[in-house]
């Protein structure tokens, strides 16, 4: 026992796991900011609103075609000196999760949304609900069905590209790695352990999304 | 009850109704007869604006539909629309598909509205389903349903969009027979259908469409015994 606590690989725990802590904040929060944009932007994909159409397919392209720690720089660093600010790097962190996140969100939702037969809407409106109750009640709640599985793998992706902010020297899982064994000077066993615990999150979500998805048969 | 005058319907460069007159008058049952890509549904979509009119004048219940100003979604609650392909709500009870409207529209609580409800499912035969999701139900069992969701709004005219086209050959007896027993009770109907043998027997006129206008126009005798038109008697020759 006490060897095993002692090992290389246990003993940077305490500093992963305080560092899980914010890989998971930084996930959570991003991805729920990143729903509620996620949710206009898909629905502006779908409006025959010029405005909101174009404004909509600007931001969702201009995300996809960018790479993400481009995105986290220029949040950080770019908009701190352009808006001449100190922008606190947590902020920053799930900003770039929630506007990156957003984007992909958004199509997820314009898939799911498009994908309802056009027929529930008409059968809605036909017994005289206005539009939007015929979206609240009707195809969004069907909508959301089918978003489920997409939005869990997005969930995986997002939790992944956390480990970006060590680039910002925000203190999630990979740049805690880092700081510690640059001192104890055992990368192999700290980062198997960084793996290990980035694995016991995806895998378990990957094999419960199969089931969901299965159950829902979409 | 309905009146058209001069109705056309373009989608982009393809002029689908080119010039419709009718009147449907209270308590009647008008059957919309012709090929496929005649027009009938479109013609009967544009009743309550399912399609956007593009010319011409549509009156429902005293309402001038192309009117800009017109509440759309009150006109819609008392006409009353069947779909070929059913459209229930799938993430929906039966009971919840027909009480949806009566609560939101006509902001019923949900007893009120299960008052109205369950008697539309007993007079369509399908008290027993009331709990049950729309998926685990056959397509003449789902129609039913549609037509008992139309009613709970009390529609004062009935549309309906080829209810039986999508059925299997034997399940098509059940749903004529909720629709004829809705045309005794002196529903107003405009039925676009395929059942030559519905309308003989139910309807008091039959308009026949081809090429996006009404060629020819009678009791179901006139036009199924002694059709004038030479389209009508080519149409008739093929599916009699």
């Amino acid at each position: 026992m006490e060897a095993f606590l002692n090992s290389d690989y246990i003993k940077p725990m305490p500093y992963l796991l305080e560092g899980l802590v914010f890989t998971l904040l930084i996930t959570f929060a991003g991805l729920f900011f990143g729903f509620i944009i996620g949710a206009f932007t898909g629905l502006g994909r779908l409006s025959k609103n010029k405005f909101i159409y174009g404004l909509s397919s600007v931001y969702v392209e201009v995300i996809r075609g960018t790479p993400l720690l481009a995105q986290i720089l220029f949040i950080y660093f770019g908009l701190s000196q352009l808006m001449d600010l100190n922008m606190h790097k947590l902020v920053a962190a799930i900003l770039a999760i929630a506007l990156n996140a957003g984007a992909y969100i958004a199509e997820i939702v314009r898939g799911a949304v498009h994908s309802i037969d056009k027929g529930q809407m008409e059968a809605g409106r036909s017994i005289g609900l206005t539009k939007n109750q015929t979206m609240r009640y009707i195809i969004w709640p069907q909508a959301f069905k089918r978003m489920i599985p997409p939005l869990g793998n997005q969930f995986v992706i997002s939790l992944k590209d956390t480990s970006l902010f060590s680039a910002i020297a925000v203190g999630e899982m990979v740049y805690k790695a880092k700081t510690y064994y640059a001192t104890t000077f055992t990368p192999f066993e700290t980062l198997t352990m960084v793996c290990v615990l980035y694995l016991l999150i995806t895998i378990p979500t990957s094999i419960y999304l199969r089931r969901v998805e299965r159950r829902l048969d979409v | 009850m309905i009146q058209v005058q001069d109705l056309h319907k373009s989608f982009g460069k393809l002029e689908v109704l080119k010039g419709i007159d009718a009147n449907i008058n209270e308590q009647e049952v008008v059957c919309v007869i012709g090929p496929s890509g005649s027009g009938k549904s479109t013609f009967l979509r544009c009743l309550n604006l399912l399609e956007e009119v593009t010319s011409g004048e549509v009156l429902v219940d005293g309402e001038n539909l192309t009117d800009p100003k017109i509440d759309i979604n009150s006109i819609r609650s008392r006409v009353g629309m069947v779909f070929q392909h059913f459209n229930l709500f799938p993430h929906m009870t039966v009971l919840h598909n027909i009480t949806l409207g009566p609560m939101k529209i006509k902001n019923m609580s949900q007893s009120e509205a299960e008052a109205v409800a369950l008697p539309l499912l007993e007079k369509v035969g399908l008290s027993d389903k009331a709990g049950v999701y729309p998926d685990s139900l056959s397509g003449g069992q789902k129609q039913r349903v549609a037509i008992a969701r139309a009613l709970a709004m009390e529609p004062k005219v009935m549309l309906f969009d080829e209810p039986t086209s999508a059925l299997d050959p034997e399940l098509v007896g059940d749903v004529l027979q909720v629709m004829k027993d809705l045309a005794e009770e002196g529903m107003t109907m405009v039925v676009v259908t395929h059942e030559m043998g519905f309308a003989k027997e139910v309807c008091d006129r039959v308009l026949f469409m081809d090429e996006g206008i009404i060629m020819e126009e009678g009791s179901p005798k006139q036009i199924f015994d002694d059709p004038q038109n030479e389209r009508t008697q080519a149409f008739l020759s093929k599916v009699l």
